[in-house]
């Protein structure tokens, strides 16, 4: 039976984690790649790295770190901010990403998703979605929360489908922050309304969050930063409880 | 030993190059068709559609070359596709090593298939030794039913082909070289062979 998957996610600016933490047993706690490898160790299914910089003048150090992370990581992982243009994805696959994510460069252009596609497969293709709940629905909104666009989220899902994204990756701005659980309502309405794999993010705070979101919001994935990072929740514990729940996981 | 790795444009050479490197083995990345020939062993990695795959081969010649060789060769994801007889990805003719069609995933699930999952009928020295638990990293959306060459299965709504074998063509679904530890042995045994 396929896995629900757990997913890490580090923040990176300069080449560097944000949000140093110091974990015992790394040489460098800002060096994404031994974090990284931590986290590849304990078990975790895929990694993300969100590229914070995103200045062009960085975007070397981000290709130098991906391919670091690509000679040592034995797992998948996807690279996201600032990729707007297929020289950008290119650049990226070459260093050794598996896939990428892209957010407000799919809304300002849609069909970049299709451009993806044909060239990668949608496998390779994530799109990131970052919603919040107004008097007027969910509506799609960019750079972080600070923008509100007038997609309605559901809508936007569908035709980032449609377009050829292989994945989704569904943040709630609503429960991003507040450790009281996933958007299990809202993730279990794209579930059923989408054909492609939905990965749950914002809200952790429990394992039973993440148990939550598999059943109720039928998530296939779901991604955390925070709780792992702060070893507030640690990979195995969070995999061993899973499983007692008969929830279907790797060990 | 001498590995190549075939490079002919379509996809995940460089992780495949990756996982090789974290054996300790140092692959020749070539469309050469003198260099493939010359080989201990040949992957065969590929990702995206299988008609542009083919496309690609047919462009270098190793559409003719690659069945013809005696070496052991292992067909990763695409390229296990590609070692088929038909995709219906594209409506393609494939190298027809192995006489199968390649399939897609019937709607009502969620496609790609994308993830862990378990493998299982494990039919194959490549699988030896291999813990009670393991599962492999999957990412495709059309794959090879079971078949008198299937030497391992995997079950996503039905049971299909996780790995096939006929002769000294050895081809596996999943990316062993992203599927941890487990997707290291099993590289480790096509090495060994």
């Amino acid at each position: 039976m396929l896995s629900k998957r757990i997913i890490p996610c580090l923040d990176i600016k300069d080449g560097r984690t944000v949000k140093g933490v110091n974990f015992v047993g790394l040489r460098d706690a800002g060096d994404p790649v031994d974090l990284a490898e931590l986290y590849s160790k304990e078990g975790a299914d895929e990694l993300v790295f969100l590229d914070i910089t995103a200045t062009h003048e960085k975007r070397k150090t981000l290709l130098e770190l991906v391919t670091r992370v690509a000679e040592r990581i034995n797992i998948p992982f996807t690279v996201g901010g600032g990729i707007s243009e297929i020289d950008d994805a290119y650049a990226l696959l070459k260093a050794g990403a598996d896939k990428i994510s892209i957010n407000s460069a799919a809304v300002k252009r849609p069909e970049l998703i299709n451009e993806l596609n044909a060239h990668f497969g949608a496998q390779f293709v994530v799109v990131a979605i970052d919603a919040k709940k107004t008097e007027d629905g969910w509506k799609v909104f960019l750079r972080g929360g600070r923008d509100r666009t007038e997609l309605d989220l559901f809508e936007w899902a569908k035709e980032v489908e449609e377009r050829g994204a292989g994945e989704i990756l569904f943040t709630s701005m609503n429960h991003d922050g507040t450790k009281a659980g996933f958007a299990n309502e809202e993730l279990a309405r794209l579930s059923e309304s989408l054909n492609i794999p939905i990965i749950a993010s914002g809200g952790a705070g429990t394992m039973e969050h993440f148990k939550d979101t598999f059943i109720e919001g039928k998530s296939d994935a779901a991604l955390a930063a925070s709780i792992f990072h702060f070893k507030e929740i640690s990979i195995p514990d969070l995999k061993g409880y899973l499983k007692e729940e008969k929830i279907p996981i790797r060990l | 030993m001498k590995i190549v790795l075939i490079d002919y444009g379509a996809g995940n050479v460089q992780s495949v190059k990756y996982a090789l490197n974290r054996l300790g083995i140092e692959p020749s990345l070539t469309k050469d068709h003198d260099e493939i020939k010359s080989a201990d062993k040949v992957i065969f990695p590929g990702v995206g559609s299988a008609k542009a795959a083919m496309e690609q081969l047919k462009a270098s010649g190793l559409d003719a070359l690659i069945p013809t060789l005696t070496q052991p060769v292992l067909g990763i994801c695409v390229g296990m596709q590609l070692m088929c007889k038909h995709s219906e990805e594209g409506d393609v003719q494939c190298l027809g090593i192995i006489d199968s069609e390649v399939k897609k995933f019937k709607p009502g699930l969620k496609i790609p298939h994308m993830g862990w999952n378990n493998i299982s009928n494990l039919k194959s020295p490549l699988f030896q030794g291999l813990p009670t638990e393991h599962q492999v990293y999957f990412v495709h959306s059309y794959y090879v039913p079971v078949n008198e060459y299937t030497i391992a299965t995997t079950d996503y709504s039905n049971d299909f082909s996780a790995a096939i074998k006929k002769d000294n063509f050895y081809a596996v679904q999943f990316h062993a070289e992203k599927s941890g530890d487990i997707g290291e042995q099993i590289l480790k045994k096509f090495l060994a062979l």
